[in-house]
């Protein structure tokens, strides 16, 4: 009786002991260039919303917005869900959820403008209030940012506990001339993501999306 | 003070002269205190050294009483073990006795009926000469009186000799007759001679049986007599055994593990439907706890099934109860075993329904239409089966899981006395090291006083007169 007690105990201990009190559930917001030839990527975009689909969970939230003129307001998202405590009706909001995907990117239209910043500020608002564990930001874009006149972006932002993955970030025409500026711009954005907190990194290669919710 | 300046003190800008003042000065005061210097040594290293071998006393002395409290248990198990399968044997000899010689006396009596019939037989089949009629006599005397000539008595002799003829003729008919009864009766008497030799032949087997149950019970009660007397065969014989069962049940219940495993799998995924799959619990799936606690509980009526049912003695309070009351958590827990084994089904059911729809938004996700397989029921059906079948099977682990406890006292038991042992071994070794080391020390410390104990020693030679603090010293120093 005593080992029997014993091990009842252990795994008491096991399942409630082990005090990580952070949530295990994940939330994904996920930014898209729509300004200009980029809408043609988007076929990749719905690559990765599918991939990412297959992969979040119940009690997972997921978020899809674009980046516009102005991305910093709600009009922008295309799409965002928790998905359902129960794995069916889970897998009937991602069925939904796909639909709508699939007819934005049938009827996108290219913007004039692209404000990575308000869309990231947006995001943030949205991956804190999930209260999730484990928050992920993905920016499908080649990283240049265009702002209205007047807009101010030029501030930090704070991504404590954020992953930001930067995806199929495309050589633009100019990069090509001098590759610096190719350079300059990630780097740019890998210092301010760092700077506020968060951890930053490029996924260029669509084919190996395994780790991005890592 | 800087440590160049420390080396220079003596001699400034000659570091080398200051250093042999340095080392001259540090040899002439361990020169004076070495014999406190050397006492110190050897008390300390003799201290640590009596600390050691009490230490290691005092671990041999708990070795000795977890060998003999290992003894005590391990006795006391064989015992228990000895006792219930005596306690069995007779039982069934019991259920031998009711079963085969309870029916002794109508046994008996049929054999006696046997007997009977056959000895009214035999009695019956005896040969009895038929009696000569009385009159035969007195016919006899008539037919040997002579006739003298003459025709009328020779005629009435004739007469009573035929008479004579037909009537022992008519008596060996009568006697061929009898014989031929006797014959029929003693062919009657054929079966009831097999029948008898049959009835036998059962009860010499059923008496045999009861002789190998009671060969049985002798080796058991000769085992049993000598872990009575607590022998060291005894012991030796109850060691080796639980180390046998401690690796068979051990194995067993690895497998039941993997059982368990595999029904845990089975209902996992359907009960975050009802738990939900987002919640946890610390870092565990609400889902895969609640999956643990169903597995949890079917083992637990498991253990009470088979605590009711006789075969285990997990749960000493069960196994006191009365008859009645043991068959009323025997069927309780059968009850809900086959409730939760019921649920259980249909929650594999519904994991095979929830993989069909996850596998399906996968291959919508991929853009990969697949046609459904054809003999997608018997998946579905199979682990229906599997589902309502696992909680019953793991029932069984309660047999391997009271072996496991059982000898596992024993094994750690065993496994801490080695310790004990090995751990009594080192610190023996630790207090002779240290005996040695106190030696080495002392006399690495007149290796550093080697100058002024050669001019001693020469002193003493020229005064030809033993120096008292010396020799005290030298005695101290064997001791």
């Amino acid at each position: 009786m005593k080992y029997f007690t014993g091990i009842l105990v252990g795994l008491i201990l096991v399942l409630t002991g082990c005090s990580d009190p952070k949530p295990q559930t994940k939330a994904v917001y996920m930014l898209l260039d729509t300004s200009g030839t980029y809408t043609q990527q988007l076929d990749k975009a719905k690559n990765i919303i599918k991939y990412l689909l297959g992969n979040l969970n119940s009690g997972d939230s997921f978020a899809v917005a674009r980046i516009d003129s102005e991305s910093f307001s709600e009009k922008d998202l295309i799409a965002k869900i928790t998905f359902d405590m129960r794995p069916s009706k889970a897998n009937a909001e991602k069925r939904t959820f796909n639909d709508i995907i699939d007819k934005f990117t049938s009827t996108v239209k290219g913007s004039a403008y692209t404000d990575i910043t308000g869309g990231m500020l947006q995001a943030i608002e949205y991956l804190n209030e999930t209260g999730a564990g484990y928050k992920y930001i993905l920016i499908f874009s080649d990283l240049k940012e265009e702002v209205k006149k007047g807009h101010v972006r030029d501030f930090p932002i704070t991504l404590t506990d954020i992953k930001v993955t930067a995806l199929n970030v495309t050589k633009l025409q100019s990069d090509n001339i001098d590759p610096r500026e190719y350079m300059t711009r990630v780097e740019q954005w890998t210092q301010r993501v760092e700077d506020g907190g968060g951890t930053w990194r490029v996924i260029n290669d669509l084919d190996r999306l395994e780790g991005l919710l890592d | 003070m800087a440590s160049a300046d420390f080396w220079n003190m003596w001699v400034p800008g000659q570091p080398a002269t200051s250093i042999v003042i340095w080392v001259v000065i540090f040899m002439l005061g361990l020169y004076v205190a070495r014999i406190p210097a050397h006492q110190a040594i050897l008390t300390i290293t003799q201290g640590l050294r009596h600390a050691l071998r009490l230490m290691a006393k005092s671990v041999m002395l708990v070795e000795k009483r977890l060998k003999q409290r290992n003894s005590e248990v391990l006795l006391a198990h064989g015992r228990e073990a000895t006792e219930r399968y005596i306690e069995r044997e007779f039982q069934r000899v019991e259920a031998l006795v009711n079963r085969d010689l309870s029916g002794y006396p109508s046994l008996q009596r049929d054999l006696k009926e046997q007997i009977t019939r056959i000895d009214e037989d035999y009695v019956q089949s005896g040969e009895v000469p038929p009696q000569p009629p009385e009159w035969l006599r007195a016919i006899e005397a008539v037919a040997e009186i002579p006739s003298n000539g003459s025709p009328v008595v020779a005629k009435i002799l004739n007469d009573i000799h035929s008479t004579l003829r037909k009537s022992l003729d008519k008596d060996v008919s009568a006697y061929r007759k009898a014989n031929k009864e006797r014959h029929e009766l003693l062919k009657k008497m054929m079966p009831y001679w097999r029948s008898l030799t049959k009835i036998l032949t059962n009860v010499e087997k059923k008496i045999t049986g009861l002789e190998n149950r009671s060969n049985i019970i002798d080796e058991q009660m000769k085992h049993y007599e000598e872990i009575l007397a607590k022998t060291d065969y005894a012991e030796r014989m109850l060691s080796s055994s639980s180390l046998t069962q401690f690796f068979i049940s051990g194995l067993v219940l690895f497998i039941a593990i993997i059982g368990g495993y595999v029904n845990f799998q089975l209902v996992a995924l359907p009960m975050s439907e009802m738990v939900g799959a987002g919640s946890y619990l610390g870092s565990i799936k609400s889902s895969n706890v609640a999956a643990l606690f169903i597995i949890a509980l079917e083992v637990s009526l498991g253990l009470f099934l088979m605590e009711a049912v006789g075969v285990t003695r997990l749960f000493p309070v069960i196994s006191t109860l009365d008859d009645k009351k043991r068959k009323v958590i025997l069927w309780v827990s059968l009850s809900f075993l086959f409730v939760f084994a019921s649920i259980e089904s249909s929650l594999a059911y519904m994991r095979d329904m929830l993989a069909a729809d996850k596998e399906a938004l996968t291959q919508m996700l991929s853009g990969v239409e697949v046609a459904e397989p054809e003999f997608r029921w018997i998946p579905s059906v199979g682990q229906m089966v599997m589902g309502f079948i696992l909680p019953f099977a793991l029932t069984f682990a309660a047999i391997p899981l009271e072996s496991f406890i059982h000898s596992s006292r024993t094994v750690i038991g065993l496994a801490l006395v080695w310790l004990l042992n090995s751990l009594s071994f080192i610190i023996r070794q630790m207090a002779s090291l240290i005996k040695g080391v106190g030696q080495l020390i002392v006399n690495v410390y007149d290796l550093f006083i080697f100058i002024p104990l050669r001019i001693e020693q020469l002193f003493k030679k020229n005064k030809e007169s033993p120096d008292i603090g010396s020799v005290q010293n030298n005695v101290f120093i064997k001791n």
